[in-house]
């Protein structure tokens, strides 16, 4: 069973509090470096930052309503080439499940890993968050006292990241500390958790074991209100995705920057096929092509990377909606990812980031199974 | 269109079974339909996705993939999960509003040149049913 408790807010300020926690881990040689987010000089951003230097925390903000890179694939650079010094890591929900799938992909190793997961309320793009930080100074504190209860977070004139607003497993399952904002008055006290294997913790802490009686009701309440919303964009996108002319009209927008595979923190293949010379064909073919068809668009072979990317990733995605995030065109992908993604780990009776024992689909088989795709 | 429907198949088949498979069908004087165009891979676990799509999107009307059957594959498990990923292709294509039916798992021995000759025949006589490749037409890919 977890330790499970609280930890009272000094002084009303809950991220000197997250910065104490983060400061004694390091000051007690808990872990040699701490990854958290932490403003950048012109506080207009926060970004994943290696932390060594304890002083260097002021600014860390685990909370952060912003997600400007996944912090997955930070995990993934710091711990692929082995197991190094201890380190603690910071994560969104939806970080910490691709980072599960990576450790699943042998893209990440946790043996000197702590991680730390932290309810997530929602995060904002990164061009709305700068302005937001701009006119306010304590941004995520105010945002923090006016949670929504069936939103997340809420700001006049600022909406949610599409994959945040549809976000249904915003609480992090599996880590080794929990960092609960639920069902609590985040002014005065933070839920804590902590896995069996790491009870070390409550005393360095100062946890104080008790039951925190709103919580699941706060977790179901907003869980209930966000798959609402995903339910219905879903059946949105499935109806346009239906036809080929639905589904040309979603892709037509591509440039095949292939900037979505850049951003997204299941796409860990060194040398993706699609930045290979695979692809090139020879200067005659596409006159070959145009010939044929009466005409070719160029640059070719857009729906075909959108299709394959499909194929390739979706059995392992977490729905982080950060490919659309980094899309110049703005193509829907979050909710063409996660649409067909959901039906595609339904078929293994898989979700991907649910568990780190859990097979991934493409790497085992059942001998007596689906016989409905042999002819 | 006065000349009647030939539909074009893509054949990817594995070296140790199915490939032979079709070499036994010419070596016995088989008849079959010659609306195929093999491709040999070692094992149907090598066939990428990528490749079935791209020949679907280039207007191929049917895709066919060839390997051993269950527990002959000649590298253990690789047609085990070739039909893992032919499953997750299928449902793909169905949810974007592909035809699934034109892409056709099937599991033919190196001593199965009959076999071979009957699926290509079944398959030509489905895909003229069916019709032609939408994608076909279609320039904006």
């Amino acid at each position: 069973m977890p330790i499970q408790g609280i930890l009272p807010v000094t002084d009303g300020d809950i991220l000197g509090t997250l910065r104490g926690m983060l400061r004694a881990l390091l000051e007690r040689g808990v872990v040699e470096a701490v990854l958290v987010p932490v403003a950048t000089p012109d506080r207009r951003n926060l970004v994943p930052t290696l932390v060594r230097d304890p002083e260097l925390l002021a600014e860390a903000d685990p909370i952060a309503p912003v997600m400007p890179v996944h912090s997955s694939r930070i995990v993934s650079q710091l711990t692929f080439t082995g197991p190094s010094e201890r380190l603690a890591v910071v994560l969104k929900a939806c970080e910490w499940r691709a980072t599960v799938e990576l450790a699943k992909l042998r893209q990440v190793r946790l043996e000197n890993v702590l991680t730390i997961g932290v309810d997530c309320y929602g995060t904002y793009r990164v061009l709305d968050y700068g302005a937001m930080a701009a006119a306010e100074e304590n941004l995520t504190v105010r945002l923090l006292e006016r949670v929504d209860p069936v939103v997340g977070f809420a700001w006049p004139g600022r909406e949610l990241r599409t994959a945040c607003r549809i976000c249904e497993h915003f609480i992090p399952e599996g880590v080794d500390v929990t960092v609960g904002l639920f069902g609590v008055d985040a002014r005065q006290e933070i839920f804590l958790s902590l896995a069996d294997r790491r009870a070390d913790l409550a005393a360095l802490w100062g946890l104080e074991e008790k039951e925190v009686a709103g919580r699941e009701e706060a977790i179901a309440r907003l869980r209930e209100a966000r798959i609402g919303r995903r339910d219905e964009a879903f059946a949105a996108i499935r109806e346009q995705m239906r036809t080929p002319e639905g589904l040309l009209s979603i892709f037509s927008p591509c440039l095949r920057c292939h900037n979505c595979t850049v951003v997204c923190p299941i796409c860990y293949c060194r040398e993706c096929i699609f930045r290979t010379p695979t692809f090139d064909h020879a200067s005659q073919q596409y006159m070959k092509w145009a010939g044929r068809r009466g005409a070719v668009r160029m640059p070719a072979d857009t729906l075909l990377f959108q299709l394959t990317r499909l194929n390739h990733m979706v059995a392992s995605c977490v729905g982080c909606g950060l490919c659309e995030e980094g899309c110049p065109s703005s193509l829907p992908l979050t909710l063409v990812f996660r649409a067909v993604g959901q039906e595609v780990q339904a078929l293994f009776d898989y979700e991907a980031g649910r568990s780190l024992e859990e097979e991934l689909p493409l790497t085992v088989f059942r001998e007596d199974e689906l016989h409905i795709v042999e002819r | 269109m006065s000349e009647a429907f030939e539909p074009r198949i893509v054949a990817f088949l594995c070296n140790w079974c199915t490939y032979t498979g079709a070499d036994l069908a010419g070596t016995s004087r088989l008849q079959y339909p010659p609306n195929v165009r093999i491709i040999r891979l070692m094992c149907s676990g090598a066939v990428d996705p990528v490749y079935v799509l791209k020949a679907l999107l280039e207007g191929a009307d049917g895709v066919l993939i060839g390997g051993c059957h269950p527990g002959d594959c000649h590298y253990q498990s690789g047609n085990y999960k070739a039909r893992r990923r032919v499953a997750i292709l299928q449902n793909i294509l169905r949810q974007v509003g592909m035809e699934e039916d034109r892409v056709w798992l099937r599991w033919i021995s190196a001593s199965e040149g009959k076999r071979f000759a009957e699926t290509i025949t079944e398959m030509v006589q489905f895909l003229k049913q069916k019709g032609p490749n939408p994608m076909k037409g279609t320039w904006a890919i």
